[in-house]
């Protein structure tokens, strides 16, 4: 009897200590896996998910404070991943990735307020004061901050138009299954 | 102009196969066989071979339309079909009827559709049922009868044959006989030496004529080898799995029987006996639970010869077909992972082949 | 001569013997042809025309776009260019491609050509590299990859071999079999000149064993220049060039990889022959060789047709459908990896090798079944899959799995979907999960340039803070505290 609580004690109390000093001297600084799910997300710092860049967002994420579905321009292909990532099940069977849209600027209504310039997060605007400002297609990722903040309305999104060289197969109808 | 986008990929031609075809190739080449042992033993084995096929497509029929599946198309590509007819064909052949009906709710519902339905199922679903049905109901299901040809002296005519089927049954005692791997099996225990007992049983030759008590359908080796030289030829199934199942039986068997010939009997003994031919071709055969590449089928024809030794050398069971093949259909997913092809361009681990640094012409 | 295994493949049903002994003919351009900007792999030429201008037969309509793998486009016949459109293309997505529209004057007088290389056999592998490429010569065997790049690969490699591809494994073509029959002489001079540009004089042609007539046509035809013909079995997917160069020589080239770094270069025959008429001629490409062909056509025939030729002028040209029915399916290439039309108004063009009507028995089209997991696919495949597998995992969306056991590998043969008796759609899956898997990759690569770019950005900002901080800082010079604030934001920083 005394020999068994005796054993039992000694095992508890030698795990614990081992715990004890794992907890010191392996501790984590900080969550890792806010950094993994960061790497995860675009990291264009768009803002759409209403968090003010990625790093908040993964931040909201590890602490399950927000959907999977967050990132419109991750789309389907980032939920899933994020999804896995947290080990969550997440339908995306109703999910349509929005269409991939970049923005465009009116020559003849732009003013060169530069506005939308300072706006964008990731320089796809060019242009100086007073001068006719153009957008980069392929750095814009189409986070429409620059669309809400022109003063005349110049700037437009237009979607980007499928082509015979990156149009690819639908999924074929599911097999029968019995 | 306008066009529409096209609905479909490739290829336009297609070689004239499809899955009823497989499963009636495999019923065609079943028949010989079925109708060499119904007329062996008798009105009461046509009439449980009929209930089982019948209660299997019933069963089929009624778990696709308790989930809303479409009950035709199944039901004719001939699954349930193959399921039915295999199960049959390994029963005791005067077994009563609910033991048929009990196979088929094994087969179908519990090992087939619990699964998910046609290619999901992880066991042999016919090895399933016989192997629920012998551990449930050990004495029915070991319950072997002479051979007794329809029309002759002393076999039961049509009346007592529904009674045996469908009735009260029969008096086990009066009419049983043992197949001859059990009474091998059981002389053994007695301290019997296989050299001796081997002579009481029925010699090689009555063996593969199938003029013995065994099984349904799995006495007539020469019935069920041309079978299943006639799916090779057909290419329903490949060479791998029967040839490796037969020659590692045959191999280790005639080893040990070298070794000790009075406790382990020859590989020819095994070759003839049991389900052997039956499971080698047919059963171990099965598409669904069985690997998919060549080198994946040699290892498992191997696991099961090996297993189904073992089982009749060592375990309590006279026969090990069943177990040995539903032991190898629970490694299938193993071996079909660790045995893939070698991908064109690849080495085995997946690395592009390296690049020639410098050629001479 | 020894020919190497190859794993993999399946018998077909060839039906060739529709057009097998129908000699070429020759098909007047038409009153309206439509010349695509872009009948190749890689970028669009660039129109030099404008509308309303008169052009000359074989004058050049679309440049090449200068530094990208790209090549030119010639005008099939003369006349005048009536606009340049957003027309059908001939792909199975529906999506229009930028047309040119030609006029035909119904004269087909030829506009200045160069002048013909004298002889081509002295001339160095530059001249006969440049004039390849402005002739806009392209592989003619379905693949539309320029010719010239292929044969420019010999700076990177050390070749030994040229391997002409007469194979024609796809079921119903029979139009390489027909050029080799008939313009042997020319093929094999367009060979030579090729080896010559790649310096090399070992030169293979691979015929697939079901064609008799060319193996001993060219057999004779090549044999006083040391050309041999090497019969390999009739195995579909023989005419993969990887698998082609691996039954010919025995060298299997890595995965990702060109049959070049193993050595060895192939070009199809009727790309040989164009590059004969470009460098004796001095002719671009302006028409190819094609096969019509299928159980709904009133008549196959093999026959040489200016790109831009509608395929619904041709159909007519061949007396139409069959019983004036529509046809099941009309396929562009061969049945196992040919693509529907998405109409009858789409031009031929340099990929293009030939139209097939087919009937719906033709095509045994099947609503898809379970699978059985019969491994018939696994047996099939050339290039060592398990095509069961990654369409499980398609099917579940897990395109990720599918990568990973390998459908970046897939040749796109058919052959897993052609053999499967529970008719599943294997190789559309694969196509589905390709295309899918490199619109994630482009999409990434291009997040990764935003979130570079955004970055740089927010290093700027920073910076630029930190200055107008320290300039206020050294404003306030005398204050007590100045620099209290700035360390604080280096740590940000």
């Amino acid at each position: 009897m005394l020999m068994a609580v005796g054993s039992l004690a000694a095992i508890g109390a030698t795990l614990g200590a081992v715990l004890g000093v794992a907890s010191r001297y392996l501790a984590v600084e900080g969550n890792p896996l806010e950094a993994e799910l960061l790497d995860l997300l675009p990291g264009s710092q768009c803002g759409q998910c209403g968090f003010v860049g990625c790093g908040p967002a993964a931040a909201a994420l590890a602490k399950s404070q927000a959907p999977v579905t967050l990132c419109r321009p991750g789309g389907k292909a980032v939920a899933e991943k994020l999804a896995k990532k947290l080990g969550v099940s997440v339908d995306l069977s109703g999910h349509r990735d929005e269409e991939h849209a970049v923005a465009l600027i009116n020559e003849d209504l732009c003013i060169g307020c530069l506005r939308c310039a300072n706006e964008c997060s990731s320089d796809a605007i060019v242009g100086g004061p007073k001068q006719m400002h153009t957008v980069i297609a392929d750095h814009c990722h189409g986070c429409r901050h620059c669309f809400e903040i022109c003063p005349t309305e110049a700037i437009a999104m237009h979607r980007v138009p499928v082509t015979v060289h990156d149009w690819h197969w639908h999924k074929p109808k599911s097999a029968r299954r019995h | 102009m306008s066009g529409y986008q096209s609905d479909r990929r490739g290829p336009f031609t297609h070689a004239a196969v499809s899955v009823s075809r497989t499963m009636l190739t495999v019923v065609a080449a079943l028949i010989p066989a079925t109708l060499f042992n119904g007329w062996l033993f008798g009105w009461p084995a046509i009439f449980l071979f009929a209930v089982t096929v019948g209660a299997c497509l019933a069963v089929e029929a009624g778990c696709l339309a308790l989930q809303g599946k479409p009950v035709r198309p199944a039901l004719n590509d001939g699954s349930a079909l193959v399921t039915g007819w295999l199960l049959a064909m390994t029963l005791p052949p005067w077994a009563p009827w609910w033991i048929g009906a009990l196979g088929a709710v094994f087969a179908i519902c519990l090992a087939k559709h619990l699964y998910g339905g046609l290619g999901q199922n992880v066991f042999n679903p016919a090895m399933v049922a016989r192997v629920a049905l012998l551990v449930s109901f050990p004495v029915v299901m070991t319950a072997f009868v002479a051979p007794a040809p329809l029309f002759s002296a002393g076999a039961p005519g049509f009346l007592q044959s529904l009674h045996i089927t469908f009735g009260a049954g029969y008096s086990l005692d009066s009419i049983s006989a043992a197949s001859a791997l059990g009474f091998v099996k059981t002389e053994l225990s007695r301290g019997v030496p296989v050299t001796q007992s081997i002579n009481q049983i029925p010699d090689l030759f009555d063996m593969m004529t199938g003029y013995r008590p065994g099984s349904m359908g799995e006495t007539a080796g020469w019935l069920i080898l041309p079978g299943g030289l006639y799916l090779l030829w057909r290419r329903i199934i490949s060479w791998h799995i029967p040839v490796m199942l037969t020659g590692t039986l045959f191999a280790v068997a005639s080893l040990f029987h070298l070794i000790d010939p009075d406790r382990y009997s020859s590989g020819l003994f095994h070759l003839v006996s049991g389900a052997t031919l039956l499971g080698a071709f047919f059963i171990a055969t099965d598409y669904v639970t069985s690997p998919v590449s060549k080198p994946g089928q040699l290892v498992y024809g191997f696991g099961c010869g090996l297993l189904i030794w073992v089982i009749r050398s060592f375990a309590g069971y006279p026969e090990g077909m069943a177990f040995a093949v539903l032991l190898m259909n629970g490694m299938t997913p193993l071996i079909d992972h660790h045995f893939r092809p070698r991908t064109f361009g690849r080495t085995r681990k997946g690395e592009p082949l390296p690049v020639p640094v410098k050629r001479t012409p | 001569m020894k020919v190497f295994p190859v794993q993999g493949g399946v018998h077909l049903e060839y039906r060739k013997e529709l057009t097998r002994d129908l000699a070429i003919e020759i098909m007047p351009a038409q009153r309206m042809l439509c010349v695509p900007l872009h009948q190749h792999v890689g970028a669009a030429a660039e129109p030099v025309v404008q509308s309303g201008q008169p052009v000359k037969k074989g004058q050049l309509l679309a440049a090449a776009v200068y530094g990208t793998l790209s090549a030119p486009i010639h005008a099939p016949t003369s006349g005048h260019v009536v606009d340049i459109i957003n027309s059908l293309a001939p792909h199975p997505s529906g999506l229009t491609q930028k047309t040119i529209l030609l006029r035909s004057d119904g004269k087909d007088t030829w506009g200045e050509l160069p002048a013909p290389l004298e002889d081509p056999f002295s001339a160095t592998s530059k001249e006969i590299n440049s004039r390849v490429a402005a002739a806009g010569i392209v592989g003619l065997g379905g693949a539309a990859f320029p010719s010239a790049v292929k044969l420019n690969l010999r700076s990177g490699h050390t070749l030994d071999m040229l391997l002409l591809n007469g194979a024609e494994c796809e079921p119903y073509l029979t139009c390489d079999d027909r050029v080799m029959q008939e313009h042997a002489a020319e093929v094999i001079d367009g060979a030579r000149i090729m080896a010559h540009a790649l310096q090399t004089d070992c030169i293979r042609v691979a015929i697939e064993e079901n064609k008799p007539q060319a193996i001993k046509i060219m057999g004779e035809a090549g044999a006083p220049f040391g050309i041999t013909v090497v019969p390999v079995p009739v195995r579909y997917p023989m005419g993969s060039a990887h698998h082609l160069v691996k039954a010919v020589t025995g060298r299997e080239t890595p995965a990702h990889g060109r049959t070049a770094s193993v050595g060895v270069l192939v070009h199809n025959v009727g790309t040989a022959r164009a590059i004969h008429h470009a460098i004796r001629f001095g002719r671009p490409l302006i028409s190819r060789v094609i096969t019509i062909s299928g159980g709904a056509m009133n008549r196959g025939l093999n026959i040489e047709v200016p790109l831009g030729t509608l395929v619904s002028d041709l159909i007519a040209h061949c007396g139409g459908f069959k019983d004036g029915r529509m046809p099941h399916r009309i396929i562009s290439g061969g049945p196992m990896m040919g693509h529907a039309l998405p109409g009858l108004d789409v031009p031929v063009v340099k990929g293009t090798c030939g139209i097939l009507a087919l009937t719906a028995e033709e095509t045994n089209e099947q609503p898809a079944g379970p699978c059985i997991r019969c491994g018939a696919c696994v047996s099939a495949c050339p290039s060592g899959l398990v095509p069961l597998e990654m369409a499980a995992y398609i099917i579940h969306e897990n395109l990720e799995a599918a990568g990973r056991s390998g459908v970046g590998d897939c040749i796109s043969c058919g052959s897993c979907s052609y053999i499967c008796p529970s008719h599943i759609p294997l190789m559309h899956y694969f196509e589905y999960a390709n295309g899918r898997l490199r619109a994630q990759e482009r999409e990434r690569r291009k997040y990764e340039q935003i979130k570079q770019l955004a970055e740089a950005r927010r290093a700027r900002l920073e910076r630029i803070a930190l200055a107008k901080s320290e300039a206020a800082a050294r404003k306030a010079k005398p204050a007590p505290t100045p620099t209290a604030d700035t360390p604080d934001l280096k740590a940000s920083a």
